[in-house]
Formats: C-alpha cells, structure tokens, sequence
C-alpha cells in the first residue's frame, strides 16, 4: 500500500496521528485515534452521524486544534497550527458544506486557490488546465453562488486541486450529487489518487465500493476497525452501528 | 480563456479608461470653466471623495467594518499641519500625513486582526477610537500642549495652516488653483492605485477573503495579513483625504474626529454602491453637495436631512446608485440581445460586493 516517491524515505506515513483526542467540555468527540496515511493512498472513512469523522478532519486541518495527541505531515509536526499554515505544508480540503467564495465566478475562485504559489500567468494556465478536467469551462463566468449544490462541490474540488496538495481531504464529495455526477466524482478520485494522497469521508455505500481499496470505521470518537472494503462491509459490527442497534 | 471571459476584462479595462479620463478631462478642465470659489468647492468635493474611496476600499472590497475612518482622516490632517508648521517646507508633511496614520492603523489593526475581533466588534472598536481621537485633541486647549512650534489649540483647532509648496521652495505656495491641482490629481491617482490593486493578487485575495474568510484559509492565505495590509493602506488614503482637507480650509479642529464625519462617509459609499470604487466617488460628490446646499438654507435641518436620505437608500436602492444603474443597462441590454446578455448578466452581478445571501 505504500508507495515510495523519490525524495522520500521509504516506509514513513505520509500522515501520522498519534492518541489523538478532542474534546467538548465532558464530550470526547475524538478519543484516542491512530491513524497512518501512506503516501498516494486512498483511505476511505466512514461511521455514523456524531461519530467523529469531521471533528478528526477539523483537527488534521487546524480548523481545531486536538485536546491531546500529536498529529505529524511526513517529518512536520503541524498539531495545532493555524489552517493557514497547514494549507501551505500541502493539506488540502474539500468540506462538508461547500465552502467557495460566492460572488465570484468560478475561473476566479480556482485562481485563488492556484495563485498562492505561483505566478499570475502560471496561475492562469493551471486554472484552464482545471476547468477542463473537471468539465467547468462552460460555466466558468457564472458566479459560483448561483451554481447547484453538485456544481459548487466541483469548484471547491478544483480550487483545492489548483493549489496542488500532497494530501486531499474529501468530506462527502457525493452528497446531493446526481447519478452522472456520482459516477464522475468516482472517476475524479481515481485520477487524483494516481499522484495524490487522498482521504474520503462518505455516507454512500454504492459510493464507497466504487473508489475503496482501506476503509477506516469511526464509531462514537473511536476508531472501530480499518481494513480491506469488502471485509468492512461484510463485518456484522459496522452494520450494526450504521443501523443503530450498538446500544450506547 | 473564453470569449465572455476576454470581454469582461475587455469591458474593465475600458470603465477604467472611461474614469481616469474623465477625471483628467475635469482636472484640467475645471479651472477654465469655474471661477475661484467654483474651484474652491469642487477641491473640497475632491478631498471628500478621496475620504470616501478609503472607506469604500476597507469596507466593500475588504470587508472591514471600519466605521471610524474619521480616525484617519484626522490623524492625516493634523499630522500635516504639525509637520508643516515645524518644518516650512511642506514636501515631507505630505508623506507624514499618509505615514501617520496608515502607523496607527497597523498599529491598532495588529490586535484587532491577530486578536480575532469579530467583525461587529471591529465597527465598535474604530468607531470607540475615532471618539478617543476626539476628546483627546479636544482636550490639548492651552499652550503646553505643542509639537514643535505647533500648538494643538484643542476644541478651537489649528489656524492657519502652511499650504503645500512647490517641492523643495517653501516660499513658492500653491495658491486655490495650486490645491486644486494636486486634490483632483491625488483623486485620480487614489482611483488608479485602488483599481490596479484590485486587479493584482493581492487584491483579488482580499475580496476572496471577504467572500469566505474559511475557504482563503484552507487554500493557504492568511486573513489576518491581508486584513491588516488593507486597514493600513485604507488609512493612508483616509490620512491623505485628512491632507487635502487642511489645504482646502488651511484649518484643522477636532471636528474632523467627530462621530459625524464618520458617518457622513458611510452614507457617501452606501449612496454610491457599496463594493464599487466609482460609486464612492459620486456618493460624496452628491451628498457633500447636498450638505453644501443645506447650508444655504434654514427650511430643514442637514442633518435630519441626510439622515431621511439614508433612510431612503437603505429602503429603495440599498446596492447603491452605481449598482442599480449597471443593473437597469444590463437589463435594457438583455431586451435587445436576449442571448448574449444572459451570459454576460453573470459578471455585473459577481462584481457586486455581497451576493443578495450574504447581505444581510
């Protein structure tokens, strides 16, 4: 699953999470989590609703900042630090709600996720390079605010992707997406994950077998087990917290 | 890049030819067509709309709730007349009056940016601070509060004030027509500055940020630094406008701290069009004339006046003078050529400052 990359040591996640926990007042949303991303693996999450998996991904991009743990990108530690910085050391997401800067159209909203580290006119080409892949270009003069739910997630996608990422965060990239969309955003993952390390949060079952290989469970701030797809979905633990009869 | 797209920048590029010359055109123009009193008011009209771009520059396009940019119009003014005063030559004064208060404003922004203010306390804050301002220098009455030579005079202000030289010749003072020149020109040059910046990086950043301050965050951006960079370079234009102030009247009071010129630039920028940078301009041209106009009279009260014409805007045209009229052109223009309309109506309303959602 590991995949070496030149410049890298061999066998050193990507992403290490180390007892980390996060906690509201009496309320640990995250509870002790170990987690190790390879490099350019596609790790899929899933559990049920409050089960932790946005509270984790708020953490791993400084949205939060953990109770406890540490949190490690290859050699930096980045527990805590602001978003900001995060971003920079190659932490990309795409969020739940669709988080895409609405009165501008959707070539100016790539842009400003290509220009911070390059220059306008490098900028420009990467934004074109963009659009064409993720099928924008014919709506990239609309402002974003009047786009449908599916479009908007596809501008959020490319704004982070123009930013070019080392890891992306995925949090429901299919929700409220038509079949077509469905089925292109599986493709999108796949082409992503050939030169990028990917984590995806979703509830879509169909979904999750179409781009897993790992999947991770979280159940109430835990993680309940990590392994191949076709034994997480056939396990009668994950079937059962998903249909609630786990009593709490 | 498509073609809509090519003809949007065309069409930016074109509003700015359109602006800056017909700025040149009333610049050069002015002074054969009005007398001197004509002069007089039309640089006091110049150094108000420069007042209201500073405003319209923090406000619309950063997003800061700056509502006491009266702060720096003050400190620019009064930081020019000390200097000027101290100094004679009036070269270096004018620098100051930008220097001082874009000091103060990253001064006073290094706290409330990295100190996370929210955005309603940063309206209190500067407004708190210009009120400060007020009483401070209302209070400097009596000779041992000077600067140099320059006594402060408290609530009676600074009389007459050096106007600015000719570069290097103290003796050689402009004279009505002189100001008049360098308020209209500082005008354009604010306008032109405002606009290229807009247009650069960091601009288009700033609005981004304004849009979705998470977003800009998660991409890689820091909002606290480019919040801070566009207070401060709002309040060297605001200190600026404070400069020409002094030149215009050769007089300074507090007054220009006062809560009431900082209300008066809001209305300037939500009269013209809030998230424009002409709209601002004719905002304060029509408003201060107004206010001019209800000088003249003793029917009703300019202040109960200008608060029923707020009144007004905020309920039949709150986007503003500028935006509504763009809007009315786009869709006389769509009845014409309903096709190519449609894909162009897009980009009228992404210049907006706040999609009709997010205004509230």
């Amino acid at each position: 699953m590991t995949a070496t990359r030149p410049g890298a040591a061999p066998l050193r996640p990507l992403l290490q999470a180390t007892d980390v926990s996060m906690r509201f007042g009496g309320v640990k949303a995250v509870d002790s989590v170990n987690f190790t991303l390879g490099e350019v693996e596609l790790r899929c999450l899933i559990g049920p609703n409050g089960a932790g998996k946005s509270t984790f991904f708020k953490m791993l991009t400084g949205q939060l900042k953990p109770s406890s743990g540490q949190i490690r990108l290859r050699d930096a530690d980045i527990t805590g630090a602001h978003p900001h910085e995060i971003a920079r050391a190659g932490v990309g997401i795409k969020t739940q709600v669709p988080n895409v800067f609405n009165a501008l159209t959707v070539r100016e909203n790539v842009f400003i996720g290509a220009a911070r580290r390059t220059s306008v006119k490098r900028a420009d080409a990467i934004v074109d390079e963009m659009l064409v892949r993720l099928r924008l270009t014919s709506i990239a003069s609309l402002a974003v605010g009047q786009l449908a739910h599916g479009q908007r997630q596809w501008v959020e996608i490319a704004t982070v992707l123009a930013g070019e990422p080392e890891l992306v965060l995925l949090d429901e990239p299919a929700a409220g997406m038509t079949q077509d969309e469905v089925h292109r955003t599986a493709e999108l993952i796949g082409e992503i994950n050939k030169t990028h390390a990917l984590i995806v949060v979703e509830h879509d079952m169909p979904f999750i077998r179409l781009i897993a290989k790992t999947v991770t469970v979280f159940n109430q701030g835990r993680i309940l087990m990590e392994d191949d797809v076709g034994r997480v979905l056939a396990d009668q633990r994950v079937r059962d917290v998903y249909l609630g009869k786990q009593a709490a | 890049m498509t073609p809509v797209h090519l003809s949007a920048r065309r069409r930016s590029g074109l509003s700015f030819l359109a602006v800056v010359g017909a700025g040149l055109a009333i610049l050069f123009g002015a002074p054969h067509l009005v007398g001197t009193y004509g002069l007089v008011q039309l640089t006091l009209f110049a150094a108000v709309a420069i007042f209201a771009l500073s405003q319209g520059f923090v406000w619309g396009f950063a997003g800061i709730m700056s509502f006491g940019q009266a702060a720096f119009l003050g400190l620019g003014a009064y930081a020019y007349a000390v200097a000027a005063i101290d100094m004679g030559d009036s070269t270096v004064p004018v620098l100051i009056s930008v220097a001082v208060p874009m000091l103060f404003a990253a001064a006073l922004g290094y706290f409330m940016f990295y100190g996370r203010i929210s955005d309603a306390y940063i309206g209190v804050i500067t407004l708190t601070v210009s009120v400060i301002l007020f009483q401070l220098t209302n209070a400097t009455s009596g000779s041992q509060y000077h600067i140099g030579q320059a006594e402060l005079g408290g609530f009676n202000g600074m009389p007459s004030v050096p106007p600015i030289n000719v570069p290097g010749m103290p003796d050689d003072q402009l004279d009505q027509t002189g100001i008049w020149y360098v308020a209209m020109g500082s005008l354009v040059v604010v306008y032109a500055f405002l606009r290229a910046l807009l247009a650069s990086r960091f601009g288009r950043v700033v609005v981004a940020i304004r849009e979705n301050e998470t977003r800009a965050q998660l991409i890689g951006y820091d909002p606290r630094l480019y919040k801070l960079l566009s207070f401060t370079v709002s309040a060297g234009i605001a200190g600026l406008a404070g400069c020409i102030y002094v030149n215009w009247g050769g007089f300074i009071s507090p007054t220009v701290f006062a809560l009431s010129m900082s209300a008066q630039v809001i209305i300037f920028v939500l009269v013209g069009g809030l998230g424009t940078l002409l709209g601002p301009i004719l905002g304060a041209v029509l408003i201060q004339g107004l206010i001019n106009a209800a000088g003249g009279q003793s029917a009703v009260d300019p202040n109960l006046g200008l608060g029923i014409i707020l009144v007004a805007f905020v309920l039949l045209i709150p986007q503003g003078l500028l935006p509504t009229a763009r809007a009315l052109l786009a869709r006389a223009g769509s009845r014409k050529e309903p096709a190519r309309a449609a894909a162009e109506t897009a980009r009228p309303l992404a210049a907006q400052p706040l999609a009709p959602e997010t205004r509230r």
